[in-house]
C-alpha cells in the first residue's frame, strides 16, 4: 500500500513537472571550420508550451541554458620564482572537462533561484563541476581554489568558457532566442545544449539539443592525418621540404 | 588573408607568416645560417605553442638547407666522408632529442626548457662571435697578419681519419661528438644548428672553409628531416601549412640574403651575426625572468569526445 501511495506521488509530481514543454532548436546543427574560418554565432530558439495543467498563476519564466564542448583532460600549471626564474612547479589536473562552456540566462542567476538549487542545477561558472585530481582524490573544490578560478579566467579570456546572464531573451512571455558565439580558435567535436526553464525560483522541466562542430576539407585531412597517421604525414611533409627546396635552388640558380 | 592552422589549432594572417618566412630567409642567406634560432622565437612570438614552432621549423629548415646543400653540391664544396661521420652521430643525437623533448613535454617544463636553452647557447654563441669578429675587425685595421692555424689537443686523439676532399686528417671521435651534440639541440629548440657547427669545424676541427658551409648544411638538412619526422610520428606536433608558407617565404627571402651577404665583408658579417644572436638570446633571458603577466597556463590533455 504505501509503495503504491509513493508510486502514485511521484506520478502526480511527474505530470506536474511536465505542465509545460520546451521546444528548442538551433540554427546550424552541423558547424563546418574551414580554412578561413574566423568564429561565428549560432542562434538557439524555442518556446514554452503550456497544457492544461499548467497552472494558471504561472506567467513569468527565468530560462538557463548550457552549451558544452567535447570533454578533454587539461592540466593547469602555477609559475613559481625559483632561482631567479619563472619555472612551473605546481599543477592540478583538471579530468573530462567540457573544452567549451557557455552559461546563458535572461537574468542573473541569483534572481532566478536559490543558491542551493543553483549549486545542484550547476547554474553559474562557480557552481559547474570541474573534477579535479588532488593527490589520487577526485573532486570538485571550493569555486574560489586559486587553481579553479585561474582555469576559469584563462578558458574566458580565450572565450571559450562564458556566462551571460542577460544573453537570453524572452520575444514574447514564451518565445525565446540566445545567441551562442563560437571563437575561431573552437574545440571540434559534438556540442550538447541543455535548457533549464525555471518559475518561481524552481526547475519546472528541461531538454536538451546538441550540434557538431566538424573541420571539412583540406584542413580536416591533414589534423586527422597528422593524428592518425603520423609516420605517412612525416614522410609527406619531408617530401614536400624536399621539393620547395629542389624548386628553389632551380629556379634562383644563377648561371 | 586568413589561414587556418590544421595542427597549431589557430587562424594566422598568411602575408604575415609569408613575411617573416622572407626576413628569416634574407638574414639566413646573407649569413649562410638556417635561421631556425630566428624563426622558432617568431613564432612563438605569435602566439604558436612552443612545441609546434619547434616542430614545424624543423621542416621549414629542411627545406632551405636542401636548396643550399644542392648549390654546394654543384660546386664541389661538400665533403661526403666528413657529411657521412658528422651525420651517424646527427641521427643519434636526434632521436636522443626528440625523445627528450617528449619526456619534457608531459613533465610541463618543455617550454622552460626551450626558454633556457636559447639562454644559454645563444648568449654564449652570440658573445663569442661578437668578441671574434671585433678582434678580427681591429687586426684588419691595423693590417696585422691573421695567427698560423696551429694544431690542437683534439688533433691528437686516436681513430683517425683521412677526409680527402677536406684535405685533414682527424680523429673520428669528435667529429662524432659535435654531430650528437647539434642533433640533440637542433630536435630540442628546433634549429638546425649551422651557426653553432660553422665556427666548432673552422675553430675545433680545422676544417677548411671552402667545404665548411656545405658539409654542415648536409648535416641540418637530414638532422632536420629526421627530426621532422620523429616530431610527426611520436608528437603530432608538425604544422605541414604553416611549413609550407614558411618554407616559400624562407626560399625566397634566402636568395636576395645571399647578394646581400657578399656585399659586407666576412669579419662585419660575423660581428653583425653575433650581436643578432646574442640579442635573440637577452630576449629570452629577460622573458624568464621578469615576472609573467599571468602564473597560470593550460594545456589540453587531448580530447576524448
Amino acid at each position: 500500500m504505501r509503495v503504491l501511495l509513493a508510486l502514485l506521488v511521484v506520478l502526480l509530481l511527474g505530470s506536474v513537472a511536465r505542465a509545460e514543454r520546451l521546444i528548442v532548436s538551433v540554427s546550424n546543427h552541423r558547424v563546418t571550420v574551414t580554412p578561413n574560418y574566423s568564429g561565428e554565432e549560432l542562434v538557439l530558439f524555442g518556446s514554452v508550451e503550456k497544457d492544461a495543467t499548467t497552472p494558471a498563476d504561472r506567467t513569468a519564466y527565468d530560462l538557463v541554458v548550457t552549451v558544452m564542448g567535447p570533454r578533454a583532460d587539461m592540466v593547469t600549471r602555477r609559475k613559481e620564482r625559483t632561482f631567479g626564474i619563472w619555472i612551473n612547479t605546481d599543477y592540478r589536473q583538471f579530468l573530462q572537462v567540457p573544452s567549451y562552456l557557455a552559461l546563458f540566462a535572461n537574468r542573473p542567476f541569483d534572481a532566478i533561484t536559490s543558491p542551493e538549487i543553483a549549486r545542484r542545477q550547476q547554474i553559474g561558472l562557480n557552481n559547474v563541476l570541474l573534477t579535479q585530481r588532488v593527490s589520487g582524490d577526485f573532486a570538485d573544490v571550493v569555486p574560489n581554489d586559486a587553481f579553479r578560478s585561474a582555469f576559469i579566467r584563462l578558458r574566458t579570456q580565450r572565450g571559450l568558457y562564458r556566462e551571460d546572464p542577460s544573453a537570453v531573451t524572452f520575444l514574447t512571455p514564451t518565445l525565446f532566442r540566445t545567441g551562442i558565439p563560437l571563437p575561431a580558435e573552437v574545440p571540434i567535436g559534438t556540442y550538447e545544449v541543455e535548457i533549464k526553464l525555471f518559475a518561481n525560483g524552481a526547475l519546472v522541466t528541461k531538454t536538451e539539443t546538441a550540434f557538431e562542430i566538424v573541420k571539412v576539407g583540406f584542413e580536416q585531412f591533414v589534423a586527422t592525418t597528422a593524428r592518425q597517421n603520423g609516420l605517412v604525414y612525416g614522410l609527406a611533409t619531408v617530401a614536400m621540404a624536399l621539393m620547395t627546396g629542389w624548386m628553389a635552388s632551380i629556379v634562383f640558380r644563377k648561371d | 588573408m586568413q589561414l587556418y592552422l590544421p595542427i597549431a589549432d589557430l587562424p594566422v594572417n598568411v602575408f604575415l607568416v609569408l613575411a617573416m618566412g622572407a626576413a628569416v630567409g634574407f638574414v639566413s642567406g646573407m649569413f649562410g645560417i638556417g635561421g631556425g634560432f630566428l624563426m622558432t622565437p617568431l613564432l612563438i612570438f605569435i602566439g604558436i605553442t612552443p612545441a609546434v614552432a619547434v616542430a614545424s621549423v624543423a621542416s621549414h629548415i629542411a627545406a632551405s638547407s636542401f636548396s643550399g646543400a644542392l648549390t654546394y653540391w654543384r660546386r664541389r664544396a661538400i665533403d661526403p666522408a666528413l657529411a657521412s661521420v658528422l651525420l651517424s652521430g646527427g641521427v643519434t643525437g636526434t632521436a636522443l632529442g626528440v625523445w627528450t623533448f617528449t619526456q619534457l613535454r608531459a613533465l610541463g617544463q618543455l617550454d622552460l626548457m626551450i626558454a633556457l636553452s636559447y639562454v644559454v647557447l645563444l648568449t654564449t654563441v652570440g658573445s663569442l662571435m661578437f668578441l671574434e669578429g671585433l678582434r678580427a675587425l681591429m687586426r684588419t685595421r691595423r693590417g696585422a697578419v691573421p695567427p698560423r692555424r696551429q694544431h690542437n689537443w683534439i688533433h691528437g686523439l686516436p681513430l683517425k681519419m683521412r677526409f680527402k676532399r677536406s684535405k685533414i686528417y682527424l680523429s673520428v671521435i669528435p667529429v662524432l661528438i659535435v654531430g650528437t651534440l647539434i642533433g640533440f639541440i637542433g630536435a630540442i629548440m628546433g634549429i638546425g644548428g649551422g651557426f653553432i657547427l660553422v665556427p666548432i669545424m673552422i675553430y675545433l676541427l680545422r676544417v677548411p672553409t671552402s667545404t665548411v658551409i656545405g658539409t654542415s648544411m648536409v648535416l641540418t638538412l637530414v638532422t632536420m628531416l629526421v627530426a621532422t619526422m620523429l616530431h610527426a610520428a611520436t608528437n603530432h606536433l608538425v604544422d605541414a601549412v604553416l611549413a609550407l608558407i614558411l618554407m616559400v617565404g624562407g626560399v625566397t627571402g634566402a636568395q636576395f640574403g645571399a647578394r646581400a651577404g657578399q656585399k659586407i665583408r666576412g669579419e662585419q658579417l660575423r660581428l653583425l651575426l653575433g650581436l643578432l644572436i646574442l640579442s635573440v638570446g637577452v630576449r629570452f633571458a629577460v622573458e624568464l625572468v621578469i615576472r609573467p603577466d599571468d602564473l597560470f597556463t593550460i594545456r589540453e590533455l587531448g580530447v576524448s569526445s
